[in-house]
């Protein structure tokens, strides 16, 4: 059994949800099963945004993830809150144009990426998350650069279409990065 | 239709449209927000009528004139919302008439909190409001299944005559999920409205009338009385519960809806460790699947109820297992949801120690 545990966390407009969404869209399309679950309520009023994605080839149980594979931290409150969260041996994934500090662990593996500079070179900081995605999608293998590609297309719609482009080049400097710095 | 990955309330509100609900009454609440706004910008494409009430006892009320008038309608909300709604649903038990509602249930009492819990199991199971009735109650675990009850819950609406409700929590309603909405067919041999206010043109001239005062007692008797003989046929033939892995099972949890899939999780961990553990889920919680215990009564030696309350399904299974075994709860409130872990430990101080 494979079973992709991750947590994507940072502030409300960072596209948080959305990493979690197209992860979640990319392995539903692969016929696997998948959760999304967002944090709502108090800590959503907070101004900071989480969302926890399975993606397994199993029946899912409880969708809350406590032993991560994956930690996704956008800003420093949530490597703060999330770092204790990844299981041993996985991965911890830093948004180091925002998060001055490394990671107190060190049975993890870790990777600062600063995704808003790579953003900004592809045109525009909005499209860090998907820069963040790409990485991901370099070190875990969870979904298929494909089915990502797809999801990403879906989600857009036909009234986005023009922002596929600089998504897609925003995937691909992620993709880029990870394996430059991997190799 | 193709799987979609819906949020649990968008499904519930999408199954509900399928199942040929056009009328939806309701008042905002978190965490359900999702069912009303689906609701408002999908039911005006179909000819249906979305309205948001002034209150939830406008609502409720506004839900008993639709189904007076033979609609297929819905309301939705949370716990501190249903509670507001109890006379309505008494009335509207009382009348004998359809309808489904919804309770994403968030924690209580009072105001609470808007995180998920399931404490509204007695609220929902024994009536809730006041006088002799029941409603049906359907509780997800998944959101396939959250789409499909739905659509089940306006058939058993309306073959028996009588609220039903569909009971998940705020995780249920947030969580996103695939799900496939199949093409809808009514339930066969369900019976026509011949008792709906539609106007004397359609009755040949005949009044129709919608009522829940007896003032006679006798009367009063004899009509609750009736009503009773639909909820014996009800819990003869509409209970619904899965079993997993109870066959060899030593301890076996009995949980509902969101817990039952923690439990789930809890199991798989416990087999690697070489426990046997089971699981009991009730579908429905009204009528409550008191058949499925004796053979599982049989074969385990304890059973562990995991709820998001302090224990009220709990009393069900008391019941149930009427003191042939022993039973231990575990329960999380307020707004907490358990982990698998934490009811992992639970079934090892059950069995003596780590993987006893």
């Amino acid at each position: 059994m494979t079973e992709a545990r991750i947590i994507v966390a940072g502030f409300g407009g960072q596209g948080i949800l959305m990493i979690g969404k197209l992860l979640a869209h990319a392995g539903m399309m692969e016929g696997k099963q998948v959760t999304w679950l967002p944090s709502y309520g108090p800590e959503m009023r907070g101004g900071t945004a989480n969302c926890n994605v399975i993606i397994s080839d199993d029946l899912i149980g409880a969708p809350i993830v406590s032993e991560a594979t994956c930690v996704i931290a956008m800003n420093l409150p949530s490597l703060d809150r999330f770092e204790s969260s990844v299981q041993a041996g996985g991965w911890l994934l830093l948004n180091s144009s925002l998060i001055p500090r490394s990671p107190a662990r060190h049975d993890v593996q870790t990777l600062a990426i600063p995704v808003n500079e790579l953003a900004q070179q592809q045109g525009s900081q909005r499209v860090a998350n998907v820069v963040m995605l790409g990485v991901y999608l370099a070190v875990s293998q969870a979904v298929q650069k494909a089915s990502l590609i797809a999801a990403i297309e879906d989600v857009l719609g036909p009234g986005k279409r023009h922002l596929l482009e600089i998504n897609l080049r925003a995937l691909d400097a992620g993709i880029a990065f990870a394996t430059k710095v991997q190799v | 239709m193709a799987r979609k990955l819906m949020k649990g309330n968008e499904a519930i509100a999408a199954a509900a449209i399928n199942a040929g609900c056009r009328h939806f009454f309701g008042y905002p609440i978190t965490p359900q927000n999702e069912i009303p706004e689906y609701m408002s910008r999908e039911l005006p494409k179909v000819g249906g009528v979305y309205l948001q009430a002034e209150s939830e006892v406008a609502a409720i009320n506004m839900v008993y004139g639709a189904a007076g008038a033979g609609a297929r309608v819905l309301t939705s909300s949370s716990s501190p919302g249903i509670s507001l709604m109890q006379e309505g649903i008494s009335y509207i038990a009382g009348a004998e008439l359809p309808c489904v509602l919804v309770n994403i249930m968030r924690a209580g009492p009072g105001l609470g909190g808007v995180q998920p819990a399931q404490a509204d199991y007695f609220q929902a199971t024994r009536g809730g409001g006041h006088g002799d009735y029941h409603v049906v109650v359907l509780a997800p675990a998944n959101l396939q299944e959250a789409a499909d009850l739905t659509q089940l819950a306006f058939d058993l609406a309306d073959k028996y005559r009588n609220p039903v409700m569909v009971l998940a929590d705020g995780m249920i309603g947030q969580l996103m999920e695939p799900v496939e909405l199949s093409p809808y067919h009514p339930a066969a041999g369900l019976p026509p409205k011949d008792w709906a206010t539609t106007g004397t043109a359609q009755s040949g001239g005949r009044r129709r009338i919608i009522n829940s005062l007896y003032l006679y007692p006798d009367q009063l008797e004899q009509h609750i009385r009736a009503i009773f003989a639909k909820y014996a046929e009800i819990e003869r033939t509409e209970v619904r519960y899965e079993l997993h892995q109870c066959d060899d099972a030593e301890v076996v949890i009995v949980a509902y809806g969101t817990t039952s899939r923690i439990a789930r999780s809890a199991i798989e961990k416990c087999r690697r460790l070489g426990l046997r553990v089971g699981l009991l889920r009730p579908i429905t919680l009204y009528p409550f699947p008191f058949a499925a215990f004796p053979p599982v009564i049989e074969r385990a030696k304890m059973f562990l109820v995991v709820e998001m309350s302090m224990g009220q399904m709990l009393d069900d299974v008391k019941i149930a297992v009427a003191g042939r075994k022993p039973i231990s709860f575990y329960g999380r409130t307020g707004g907490i949801v358990p982990t698998p872990e934490e009811v992992v430990k639970q079934v090892q101080a059950l069995l003596g120690g780590p993987g006893a």
